[in-house]
């Protein structure tokens, strides 16, 4: 059982957290609310009629747009809204805490190209987008079935698996070591580190500091092992990139802040996205039965499962005052990217709270929109649709063991992390 | 009926390739544009108009009417 860790921000900030119930959702959201979290489908129903772009005081402060259109819109306006801090809560960093002078020379770029914005973002995408390509990440395919076969072998003749914790939070990590050519067994605390830092992190700083400096430490090392001797993998890629526009070679700080975006961007997100769409299917054996009778239905499949459940919102910064559909933004106000709600609205969506595994017409945004559209999109939809078909090729029927056990996180990814399911094995 | 990738649009999602590999491909980087010289082959328009329709950037433009044989 994972018990919620005390909420700490460093003493300057100027604010302090405030946990009381929410009694106004359109003035006063809490995006931490247990409630919300489990549920925010009525709340995001409520604020698109009420208050399409809502405020709140609460941990800093914040604006909440959850219409498709204004999602859309402030995607594209990167002019009014920067990516330099794309974190859903502000925090300050614990002096007390010791960092390495090597992490604290070389942890100065951000995560580029999520927090970039151009002109190095352009170059920064550039850089990394072919190693991400439909065919670039095909080619872990054959391993990822490997893993995920593996992974069923562990349980298979136990009835029993929490398909959230032994499978889906399994399969990310190592398609991502794969990438930087790390073996397997060391990616044993990559889940770890980055869920302290998008999860638990997210309310303690000293949680979020320590966890990414564990990442920075573990992927400098790394760095300069590669410097050392480069091999056919993604870190010896980007030391030795020579892209247009880009300095050569790309500025250390630079590498491993792209490093550390893909281990943070690239597990909890897809973990998340595996686990809900197994949460789905747990209970609807009519789509368990349409999948395995439509195999080649999995690409649409996939999208709306995406669209129903997309687990990541964004922040940006407002970069200037600006008036937002009658919202005073101020300078280096945050705004919070809730795609997940964008998906979600009937504006755009025939019934949005329905899940259509055969929609046809559904151009979700749970990937985000604009310059910064996730580009390991086609690392995620690759590792979901194999983690699905795998699946459902060896365990066909299975339930939820208690739908009141299941447990969800919330408030930068939100998912399934206790999700227990059983077979007749 | 033709198709056009707006190329400022497009930010790579591949929907279009994944609907209608047929009519787009796709450059290094992910990004779309029309394969040849965009005429949709007959039989092809259900599947422009759905790669069009499943867009998130609203990138694709689908053209009905496209004068025969002037192309050719």
């Amino acid at each position: 059982m994972t018990t919620e860790p005390e909420i700490k921000y460093g003493n300057n900030m100027p604010w302090r957290p405030n946990t009381e119930p929410v009694e106004d959702w359109t003035k006063d959201y809490d995006i931490f609310d247990s409630g919300y979290i489990k549920d925010p489908f009525p709340v995001w129903d409520e604020l698109r009629e009420e208050c399409p772009v809502a405020h709140s005081e609460r941990w800093g402060g914040s604006w909440m747009p959850t219409r498709y259109e204004d999602l859309f819109k402030i995607a594209q306006d990167i002019q009014h809204y920067s990516s330099r801090n794309v974190l859903v809560v502000n925090f300050e960093e614990n002096p007390d805490i010791e960092v390495d002078p090597v992490i604290a020379e070389n942890a100065t770029a951000g995560a580029p190209p999520i927090t970039s914005d151009p002109p190095i973002h352009t170059w920064s995408r550039a850089l990394l987008l072919p190693k991400f390509s439909i065919k670039a990440v095909n080619a872990y395919e054959d391993e990822t079935r490997e893993l995920c076969n593996e992974l069923i072998d562990g349980f298979m003749k136990e009835g029993r698996a929490d398909v959230a914790a032994d499978y889906a939070q399994q399969i990310p990590p190592r398609v991502i070591a794969s990438m930087l050519g790390i073996p397997k067994e060391e990616t044993g605390e990559f889940s770890g580190w980055v869920q302290g830092f998008l999860e638990f992190g997210l309310t303690n700083a000293d949680i979020r500091s320590t966890s990414a400096i564990q990442i920075f430490s573990y992927l400098m090392d790394l760095i300069q092992k590669r410097q050392q001797e480069p091999g056919d993998d993604l870190v010896s890629y980007l030391i030795n990139a020579k892209v247009e526009g880009a300095p050569y070679p790309v500025p250390t700080p630079h590498v491993l802040g792209t490093c550390f975006l893909l281990l943070v961007a690239g597990i909890d997100t897809t973990w998340s996205s595996i686990g809900s769409a197994f949460w789905h299917l747990a209970q609807n054996p009519q789509d368990r039965k349409y999948l395995l009778e439509n195999p080649d239905k999995i690409q649409t499949a996939i999208e709306e499962f995406l669209r129903a459940y997309s687990p990541v919102t964004m922040a940006r910064e407002v970069t200037e005052d600006y008036e937002y559909k009658g919202c005073p933004m101020k300078e280096n106000d945050k705004v919070l990217m809730n795609f997940p709600a964008a998906n979600r609205d009937p504006a755009k969506f025939e019934d949005p709270d329905q899940v259509k595994l055969d929609r046809r017409v559904n151009p979700h945004i749970a990937f985000g929109a604009g310059i910064h559209r996730c580009a390991g999109s086609n690392l995620a939809r690759m590792e979901m649709r194999v983690a699905i078909q795998e699946w459902l090729k060896r365990i066909p029927d299975f339930r939820l063991e208690d739908p009141e056990a299941v447990t969800w996180a919330g408030g930068q990814v939100r998912g399934p992390r206790q999700c227990a399911v059983v077979w007749d094995a | 009926m033709k198709v056009e990738v707006i190329r400022e649009k497009c930010q790579g999602h591949n929907r279009c390739f994944v609907v209608a590999p047929e009519l787009f491909e796709l450059d290094d980087e992910g990004y779309a544009f029309a394969s040849g010289d965009g005429i949709v082959p007959p039989g092809m328009e259900e599947k422009a108009r759905l790669a069009a329709e499943n867009c998130p950037e609203l990138a694709i433009v689908v053209t009905e009417d496209v004068p025969v044989a002037s192309s050719q």
